[in-house]
């Protein structure tokens, strides 16, 4: 299984207030 | 961290993962970065659904420390919303599932502030300070605990 990142940060946080779920937000300087 | 299975599958069940990388991504990880005062990577915020950051890691942990970390954070996210019933069981997994790992004492400690919350009964903050007798001695949160012991 690998995480399906999102980096649509504004419609992420959008989602979660909708959807009523927490968020990780990871600030990465790893290789995308 | 993340290509762990465990990590991948906990992170995926429980949140909506979202990235800034900080040379692909500049303009959000200076506008993210600034909300939320990131200054390094990697930077990773557990947000409650109305983006309020309820827990920080900062800099690479080795998996188990991470995944603690991770259940700290839906423990905290509990917390600070009130729910002691929810938080104290987090907290606790935390304890049973990585003991040996540094959030443990930290567990430790808000799991018996979280019962006593739930509960008004300041034997849970006895029952915990009698706790980090047996575990966790030389923690600072033994310390913490310590004033409970009277």
């Amino acid at each position: 299984m690998q995480i399906e990142w999102r980096h649509d940060i504004d419609r992420v946080l959008d989602d979660a207030k909708a959807q009523k779920r927490p968020v990780l937000l990871d600030f990465s300087a790893a290789p995308m | 961290m993340y290509p762990d299975e465990r990590v991948a599958r906990f992170v995926t069940e429980n949140f909506i993962p979202a990235r800034i990388h900080v040379r692909d991504q500049a303009d959000d990880y200076r506008r993210f970065g600034e909300r939320y005062g990131v200054q390094w990577t990697p930077t990773i915020l557990v947000l409650d659904h109305d983006g309020i950051e309820r827990h920080r890691i900062e800099g690479f942990l080795p998996t188990d420390d991470f995944r603690a970390q991770l259940l700290l954070g839906l423990a905290q996210m509990a917390f600070k919303r009130g729910e002691w019933e929810p938080a104290e069981r987090r907290f606790r997994e935390i304890v049973e599932q990585f003991p040996d790992g540094d959030a443990g004492p930290e567990a430790q400690y808000w799991a018996g502030v979280a019962r006593y919350k739930a509960s008004g009964d300041a034997q849970a903050l006895g029952d915990t300070a009698r706790a980090f007798a047996q575990r966790y001695q030389s923690s600072p949160w033994a310390k913490k605990a310590s004033i409970w012991a009277r």
